[in-house]
């Protein structure tokens, strides 16, 4: 690895990442706009006032609540089940093992629309009303998988003789897995929960199926665009929305970096 | 010490730890009941409910579902209009597909192949952050990019390229009296959306890429593009296959997109929620989610038998 990248290569690597970026970052600009009636560009002054009125909107604070109840209920519930799952499947070889990692992948595989859809219709036949653990339900069904995946990764880097020194100087399998496993495996979940949570409060195709009357943050989102209502209040909350997001992504980066570059075997 | 003490009385919570290491069987069974039962049961089961409700009709005159065992729902699918829109979305998907790999390679080969240090790190965060930020927010952007008084039209006027534009709209299928109103829209949409889920699978194939293999192709006298053609695609193939999973499967399914842009034709996302919401017509919209979940059944084993899921 000791040429230089062609411009060409350079110049192409840029402008996709570019392409990638430009857009969220336009918002950005939107949401100190004067201009509340259009999406005039270039804007025609800047102010800090949106902000503020915002912050006094009750339907925006409202849905935001119930995002982050909806997020943390489903990242706990994937953190049990899929830390479970990554658990039975990496330990042991079982009949059917291959089909439980499919299980755990098929809510996400499949688009989620028929996940959500598929939700409703049992909601239906069972006559439970909608309600916030509806929403519940189906979110903790698609953040499985990733709080699965970080587990299983890091699952397949402690070696069992680790777990077998512990048991053979006496600890029993409750301090093997408080002392040994727990300890190994807290920073790959701690990754997939923030993962978890920044899928879940982002989700909306599914929510759309699973909702009542309530509406978390990407719902509300989703009324504004279909039919805007107070384009600038929008304009701030995707912004917040872009904030809060970026935290947890940033954070799990940082949590699983080293594990990667342990793990990094196959390059 | 002149006696080894006796082992101490075993506690409660020891004797539950050697139970649990002579029954391994017993502890897995506890650890994965709770995770069967959730997606086994409840999610499998509402999948199977959906599935089952394809197969039977619903009554024309009085707008109830009949629970008697049909295929007539599926004859429906092949109504020109419901092919329409069939054949609309797989065409959609492809070429969302085939854009996402061209533009995502260079993406993916400079961060695996060039990118050294803080620069990774950059790349790694710079790919990651679009994947997970709001999906919501970013059809939004492209609301606001798209819009008649947005930043596109006034680069083309500010260009004088207005003129470009106009020509552009003017075309058949992809034109349209707007670009937030096209396919064009809905297509570039798209691109932007997924991009991220080709990028990282590429990456994870380029990085497996042995510089050695380029090195000796060069030195064999290959050209750049042969090289790339011969050597470097085939080797990608697995990450491109593996990318057009996602980026297929997501546009297959997506109804969102094309109903904040795009022109009122539908797609099957918006074919199968309408279907199920104002129309009240479940089993079409069954037989219509049916669909995707088919062909990328079809897709899945073809990416298999190419060896895809090594990428993955």
């Amino acid at each position: 690895m000791h040429s230089k990248a062609p411009w060409s290569l350079k110049l192409a690597a840029g402008l996709g990442l570019a392409f990638l970026h430009l857009p969220i970052l336009l918002i950005f600009v939107y949401a100190f706009t004067t201009e509340e009636k259009s999406y005039q560009w270039p804007p025609p002054d800047f102010t800090l006032k949106w902000f503020g009125v915002a912050w006094e909107r009750s339907d925006v604070w409202e849905a935001l609540t119930l995002s982050l109840k909806v997020a943390s209920i489903s990242t706990l519930i994937a953190l049990v089940l899929g830390t479970l799952c990554a658990a039975a499947v990496s330990r042991t070889h079982f009949f059917g093992r291959e089909t439980i990692s499919l299980l755990v992948i098929l809510p996400i595989a499949l688009p989620g629309i028929i996940t959500g859809i598929a939700l409703r219709s049992a909601f239906n036949l069972a006559e439970i009303p909608f309600s916030f653990w509806t929403i519940v339900l189906g979110h903790a069904t698609f953040c499985i998988v990733v709080v699965y995946n970080n587990a299983v990764a890091r699952f397949r880097c402690i070696s069992g003789s680790l777990i077998e020194a512990s048991m053979d100087l006496g600890a029993n399998s409750f301090q093997t897995f408080r002392y040994v496993i727990l300890p190994n495996i807290a920073t790959a979940l701690l990754a997939g929960g923030m993962l978890a949570f920044a899928l879940s409060f982002d989700e909306v195709i599914v929510t759309t199926f699973t909702a009542g009357q309530q509406s978390t943050l990407p719902i509300w989102m989703l009324e504004e665009l279909v039919r805007p209502r107070q384009r600038p209040v929008t304009n701030v909350v995707a912004v917040l929305v872009v904030l809060m997001t970026l935290l947890p992504i940033i954070a799990a980066y940082y949590l699983t970096r080293d594990g990667e570059h342990s793990a990094g075997q196959g390059k | 010490m002149t006696t080894l003490a006796a082992p101490a009385p075993h506690s409660r919570l020891a004797r539950l730890s050697d139970y649990l290491w002579q029954h391994p069987k017993q502890v897995l069974i506890a650890m994965l009941i709770l995770p069967v039962l959730w997606l086994g049961v409840v999610y499998l089961g509402s999948l199977a409910t959906l599935l089952v409700q394809s197969f039977f009709s619903i009554d024309e005159f009085s707008g109830l579902i009949k629970h008697d065992w049909t295929l007539k729902t599926y004859q429906e699918l092949f109504v020109p209009a419901n092919l329409d829109i069939i054949l609309r979305t797989v065409v959609m998907s492809a070429l969302v597909t085939l854009a996402s790999a061209i533009i995502a390679f260079p993406i993916a080969y400079y961060a695996a192949r060039y990118a050294k240090g803080v620069w990774k790190a950059l790349f790694y965060i710079g790919i990651m952050l679009p994947l997970w930020s709001s999906y919501l927010v970013k059809v939004y952007a492209w609301k606001l990019i798209l819009a008649r008084e947005g930043i596109l039209n006034w680069i083309f006027t500010t260009l004088h390229l207005d003129g470009l534009l106009n020509v552009y709209l003017a075309l058949p299928v992809v034109g349209g009296s707007s670009l937030s109103v096209s396919y064009t829209g809905t297509f570039l949409v798209f691109v932007y959306v997924w991009l991220p889920f080709m990028i990282l699978p590429l990456q994870a194939a380029l990085e497996r890429v042995p510089t050695s293999l380029l090195e000796a192709s060069a030195d064999l006298g290959a050209s750049a593009w042969q090289t790339f053609r011969h050597v470097l695609l085939p080797l990608a193939l697995p990450g491109l296959i593996a990318g057009s999973i996602f980026t297929f499967s997501l546009t297959l399914g997506d109804y969102i997109i094309p109903q904040i842009i795009g022109s009122s034709r539908l797609f099957i996302g918006q074919a199968v929620y309408m279907q199920q919401g104002t129309a009240g017509n479940i089993p079409l919209a069954a037989a219509f989610s049916v669909v995707p979940i088919v062909i990328m059944g079809i897709y899945l084993w073809l990416a298999k038998r190419a060896g895809a899921f090594n990428a993955l």
